[in-house]
Order: structure tokens, then sequence, then C-alpha cells
């Protein structure tokens, strides 16, 4: 039979995606994607319109007297959602709040500390000693929203996108992108592309296409990655004007602009990136990367209590993390940790290298008395 | 109320103040009315004039000789005498004497960059008497710091003169701490009074003291859809008491018609909770008539939902301004579409003189009050003797200004 020919030249590993795939599906995936950005720029109506939830429908916008004195909040909203048999657990986590004061000095801190607090949180699960069910609550992913009435970048948007910039996986997003003109949208995703690169400003990449891919995906790839940032228009409403089918979408008076559409909006390329082909992306950058950079840098920070280094963007292997010579103050819990199991791992590589010399010794004694 | 002020209102509204019987009074006035909206019919334009002199726009001017359509009764008169005075005319010297001397006419724009501001002015008073800093090319940089920019224009239609001011404020808002950043508007404000105090305490006063004072500030709100912001309210809780303040929801092609009714709606209300008195003020309305046109304006159409184009478009065979998108055209002077009209027609057509009228008589009126009693009742610059001593003369014989 054939597959009796397969078993005799094949060793059969080629099914391993799917055996991966078939746990993950088991596992579900959790998602946490940040919104962040001025009140009313359509943030909600957005995440609703993406994910066809209804998350904020308890929600009370405060007047604005009541916004003079507040501060900003964190917020998070969890959603399961399923879809073809995979389940996705996401978490959406508000920042209401922001840039609403007329001293919006420091209003960033709070989003900052609370994305480190997640790290922190992660590093102590990783280091504990149960780690099968670790909770990954780790921001992933943060789409922030560009106001389509300024003129590129506001200060405390820059302000904002540098504090969390190496934290974060940040996809710029030109809200209520129905305000512009094609023309004005074109050159406001320009002024906000130089700003952002004058202000050196890291936003996630996307990867490259493999080579081999078909030219249809490459284009596509390539289009995506010039509308970035995506002018987007959200709706939950679908409107009926007269065409095939209903459609989500804004009627006015002057016509109708639908969400789906790709030349009303870039909705149709954010949800592709977001949800259909770069979720696992994001996840993967926030973990090797982005988490990693933190771990190194509250490592060195530990190690050299003076020097406070950024540490470089390149993920530093576990191993060269045992170099780092012992602390001298005196320690949290968490910290004790980590240095236990540091010297651990130190105490077993040389346990290895003690092995490896030996085996090399029996080794060459074995080739001594063979030759003789 | 001076004479000059009150006749040039007349001339503006058609309307009269002055004693006579109401029913010729509404009868005049209505033919007078029919008259101004028959010019105001839109005729379609030929593009932008380069220069305001050539301005084809009628819809400005009433009616150049206003007949009376019925023989005035006058008054206290032997009621056999029938015949014509003439009395009414002095409409239309008034009317000579203004279209000769011409007006002047200050408005302030408030508001974050890239609301509009410079676009609606231009299309309010249908020139570049705003230079837009919205251009992607020119490298911008927003101020660190309130500056207040204040460009003259002179406009003329159908040989009637403005001299237009526009007062730019760029810099409000933008910063991350906006704290305070309304003083120096309000600074500007008050100096300007102070400019035409010290000119009307003046023993020898120019024939017509140049009017600098900001006759009206037009304040943009972000169209978010919530409501308003902290940093309107501050702002309009200061400056109210000032100036009067036209709040207008700034590029309103945003929103669809139940969002905008429903902001403009939470945003009349948040105003009224926070005691925010906008143009035209509850307190100021003279009569019955003003009150209720006031009325309808006040709690209905304000704040004017606007959206401001330099562009033209074919529409239906008609050449008109508006913006091009996608999914449709938005016409900037289609009541359907945005308020616009309603704007350009309550600041330009109806209340143009009122704006004027209430800066001076209250506005500027409470701000000398005040000065006078800080100075104990002298005019500011007075010294112990009670007289503004006049400057040295240079020569030994004193010239009389």
């Amino acid at each position: 039979t054939a597959i009796g020919a397969m078993d005799k030249e094949y060793v059969g590993f080629a099914a391993l995606p799917n055996q991966l795939h078939r746990k993950s599906v088991k596992k579900g995936f959790d998602f946490t994607l940040m919104v962040a950005g001025e009140s009313g720029l359509g943030k909600s109506t957005l995440i609703n319109s993406l994910f066809l939830t209804n998350l904020y429908e308890d929600r009370q916008i405060p007047e604005a007297s009541a916004r003079l004195t507040q501060t900003l909040t964190i917020e998070r909203r969890g959603v399961e959602i399923e879809e073809g048999g995979i389940k996705v657990k996401l978490t959406v986590v508000d920042t209401p709040g922001f840039g609403d004061s007329v001293d919006c000095s420091d209003c960033w801190l709070p989003v900052v500390r609370f994305i480190e607090e997640q790290f922190e949180q992660y590093l102590r699960d990783e280091s504990g000693l149960n780690r099968k069910n670790i909770q990954d609550s780790r921001v992933h992913c943060c789409l922030y929203f560009i106001s389509p009435f300024g003129r590129g970048l506001r200060p405390l948007d820059v302000a904002f996108l540098r504090a969390v910039h190496e934290k974060v996986n940040i996809i710029p997003v030109i809200g209520k992108a129905d305000a512009l003109m094609p023309k004005e949208t074109q050159a406001l995703k320009q002024k906000i592309r130089e700003q952002l690169k004058e202000e050196e400003i890291n936003i996630y990449q996307f990867p490259e296409c493999d080579s081999d891919e078909d030219e249809d995906f490459k284009r596509q790839d390539a289009e995506m990655k010039e509308s970035i940032p995506f002018a987007v228009v959200g709706s939950c409403e679908v409107v009926r004007d007269g065409g095939p089918r209903p459609v989500r979408g804004r009627h006015y008076s002057w016509g109708t602009v639908e969400v789906e559409n790709p030349h009303h909006c870039d909705f149709l390329n954010l949800r592709r990136m977001l949800v259909q082909t770069h979720l696992q992306d994001l996840k993967e950058v926030t973990h090797d990367l982005l988490y990693e950079g933190y771990r190194a840098r509250c490592l060195q920070s530990l190690a050299r209590p003076g020097a406070r280094d950024r540490a470089s963007r390149s993920k530093l292997s576990r191993q060269s993390a045992t170099e780092i010579p012992l602390p001298m103050l005196p320690l949290a819990d968490t910290e004790k940790l980590i240095r236990e199991k540091d010297e651990e791992l130190r105490r077993m590589q040389e346990m290895l290298e003690k092995m490896q010399a030996q085996m090399q010794l029996s080794q060459a004694q074995g080739e001594q008395s063979d030759a003789l | 109320m001076s004479k000059d002020v009150q006749a040039r209102r007349n001339a503006q509204t058609g309307r009269r103040r002055d004693t006579e019987t109401p029913e010729h009074a509404s009868g005049h006035r209505d033919a007078r009315w029919s008259t101004l909206r028959r010019a105001h019919t839109c005729t379609p334009r030929t593009g932008l004039p380069e220069t305001r002199t050539d301005a084809a726009m009628s819809e400005l001017v009433p009616e150049p000789r206003p007949k009376p359509a019925v023989p005035m009764k006058p008054i206290g008169i032997n009621p056999n005498l029938l015949g014509y005075i003439g009395i009414d005319t002095i409409i239309e010297q008034m009317r000579k004497k203004t279209m000769k001397t011409g007006f002047d006419f200050n408005i302030m724009v408030v508001g974050q960059s890239g609301l509009g501001k410079s676009t609606l002015v231009n299309t309010l008073f249908k020139s570049q008497v705003s230079r837009k800093a919205s251009s992607w090319n020119r490298e911008e940089k927003i101020p660190k710091t309130v500056e207040i920019k204040a460009i003259g224009h002179v406009i003329e239609e159908g040989g009637v003169k403005m001299k237009l001011t526009v007062i730019d404020t760029p810099g409000f808002g933008d910063q991350i701490n906006n704290e305070n950043c309304w003083e120096p508007i309000e600074k500007y404000i008050n100096e300007q009074y102070e400019k035409f105090l010290k000119e009307e305490v003046n023993i020898a006063r120019k024939k017509r003291i140049p009017d600098t004072r900001v006759h009206c500030c037009l304040y943009f709100i972000s169209p978010t859809g919530h409501s308003l912001r902290p940093l309107d309210l501050e702002f309009m809780k200061h400056l109210s008491k000032v100036v009067n303040i036209i709040p207008v929801i700034a590029k309103a092609d945003t929103m669809t018609l139940e969002e905008k009714s429903e902001f403009k709606q939470r945003v009349r209300k948040e105003l009224e909770v926070n005691g925010i008195e906008f143009y035209p003020q509850k307190e100021f309305d003279e009569d019955l008539e003003d009150k209720t046109e006031n009325d309808k304006i006040r709690q209905e159409s304000m704040p004017f939902a606007v959206v401001g184009s330099d562009k033209e478009y074919q529409v239906n065979g008609k050449r008109v301004l508006g913006r091009k998108t996608p999914w449709g055209i938005i016409e900037v002077e289609n009541l359907n579409h945005c308020e616009f009209a309603l704007l350009r027609d309550f600041v330009i057509r109806t209340h143009l003189q009122d704006l004027k009228e209430v800066t001076h008589n209250i506005h500027y009126e409470t701000y000398r009050a005040k000065r006078l009693n800080d100075n104990g009742g002298l005019p500011p610059g007075e010294g112990l003797l009670g007289t503004v001593l006049p400057p040295v003369p240079a020569t030994p014989c004193p010239t009389a200004e």
C-alpha cells in the first residue's frame, strides 16, 4: 500500500505541524490587545467592529466637568470568541481618560506601569516552581489612535509612543478616517510616517514575505505595509443602501461609508493583518523581543545597581545570564528566585562541562588503548 | 445707543427702531425683508475671485433704493394732512454714509490645530483672508505658547467696504499641558479694550476711533461625538464674560444626523449646566422679537455644525464648494449636509451689527467700569489734577490736533 511505502522511505515528522496545530487548537489562544488614544476617536466602535462583539454596552461616558479631575484608569474587558473550532480568549485593555485633561503631563505613566507589571508577573511565573499553567497577560499589541483632525502626531502622541515603543508592539491607526478626503489621508499618513522616523519611534514591523510565496500574496503584503498607519472607520450598524447586500457602514446625507470597502478605508487591511495573518507573530515578538528585553534590563539593573543602561534589542541567551555577578543589595523574593535559578543553571553548566571533559578523556584513553 | 450705530443697524437689518405705528412698521419691514431674501438666493459662482474688488456677490446687499410700500402716515400731526415727508430717506442717507466710510469687523478663531479654522474663515468671507498652516510641505512647527496673529483685509462688496481682521491663535490646546493657555487670548482682548479706552479719554479725540476690539470669537469644538472637553469648558467659562463667543462644531462631516443632534444637545446642556452664556446672550435680548428669534437659534441651531472648503466640484450641473470623498460629495452650502449656511447668515447677514453693538455696549463698558473703579473713578492715566496733561508741544505754538 501507499502508506506502507511511505513508512519505509520517510521518517514521518512531516506530520509535525498537524500535531502542533491540534495541540494549540485544544489549548486555545489568548491575546491581549490594548487600545490607546484620545477619547472620541472611535476606539470602542472599532474594537466592536473588528471582533463583532459588543464589549462596551454598559459604558458611561462622563461629562466634561467630571473629566476635569479624572486620572487615567486602565480597564480590562475579556471576551471568548470561537471560530472554526478555534477558541480565542481576547482581552481588550482600555485607557479611558488618556489625553482628556487640560494638563496631560505624564498621563502615560500608568499605561507604562501596567505593561511592565504584566511583564513582571510573567517573569515571576516563569521563574516559579509550578510553570504548567502560566497565564499570559502580557500586552501583545497596542493600537494607538491618531486624530484625523490634527496635522500628524501631536506632542502628546509623541510622548506616549516614545514611552511605550520598546515595551509593546505598536500599530498606529488613524481613527474616524471618514473625516478625510483621499488626498488628505495620503498626506496625513506620509506626515505621520515622517514624524515616526524623525522621533525614532519603533512601531511593529511586519515580517518579510518568504521568497516562495506567490506573487499575489507578496503584492497584498506590500500593499498592507504601504498603508500604515491604517486609516479606519468602524461601525456596528448595518446599512441597506440599495446595493446587492446590506453592508456595515455609516449613513450620511451625501453617501454611505462602507467599513469593509477597501476604497473607503483600511479596515479590511487592519483586520487581515491583526487577526488573520499576524496574530501569532505579534505574540512571538512580544515574547522573544520585548519581554526578553524587559527581562534583560531587569536583571542587568539588579546586577549593576548603579548602571542602568538600556539593553539592545538583541536577544540575550539564557547562558549569558549566568555570567552576571551576584548583586550586592538585599533582594526581594523575585530577584532571589531568579538568582537561585541562575545559580542552578551555572552549576548544571559546570557539571555538563565536567562530564564532557570526562567523556573526552575516556575517548582519548580508548583511542590510546585501541592504538596499542 | 448712538445715532450712528442705530442707523447702521437699521440699514443692516431693515428693521426700524424709531417711533412709528406698528402696522406700518410691520408692513414696511416685510417689504424690506422680502427684498433682502430675494437677493439671498445663491447665484452659481464662476470661481473664487483673485481679488475682492470684482466680487459678483449680490447677496449681502439690500435693495439699493427702498421704495416705501405705502405712504407713511406721520404720527402726532393732523391726520387730515396726507402727504409724503420723506423721513424714511434717512435710511438711504445712512447707507450712503456707511458705504463711504465702510466699517470694520474683527473676528477671532480659537481651537486646536487642524480643526479647519482658517478654511472656515476663508469660506465665510469667500476670500483667502486666513493663511492656512495646513500645507503639508511646509515645516510648520506647533508654537510652544499660544500666539496671537492678527491679519487685516479690506473686502468690498456692492460698494460697501469692510475692513476685516482675522485674529488667529495658533498653539491653543496643542501642548501636553494646556493649563491657562487661554490667558494670552484674554490678555489680547483686554488690551484692545484698553487701547479703545485710552483713545476715548483723550481730550482731543479722533473722529473715528480705530476699533480693534474683538467683536466675535468663533470657538471650534472637536467633533468627538461624546461631549465637550475639559479645555473647552475652561476656555468658555473664562472668556464668555469678556467677548462674544460663538461655539461651532468643526469638521462636522464625521457625524451622522443622529450623532450630530445628540452631540449638539449634550453640548448645549453642558454649557447651560456650567453657566456659560454664548452669543446671543439671553440677557441682552432687547425685545420680544429679538427674544423669539434668538431663542430659536440658541435652542435649536447652536452650536452650528460646520464644514469648510475652498475647493469646488461639479454637482448637478452647478459648481459648489465641497469635499469630495469616495462615497459622495459634501456640499458646504447645502443645508442637508451641514450648517455652514446658517452660520454665515447668522454672523454676516443678520447679526454682524449686533455683535459689534454688544461688544461696544456691554463687554467694553464692563471693562471700562472695572478700570474706572480700580482707578478710583478716574479715567486711566489720570493724575491727582483730574486732567490728562497734553504732551508737551514740540514748537512754541501749540497746534490743535
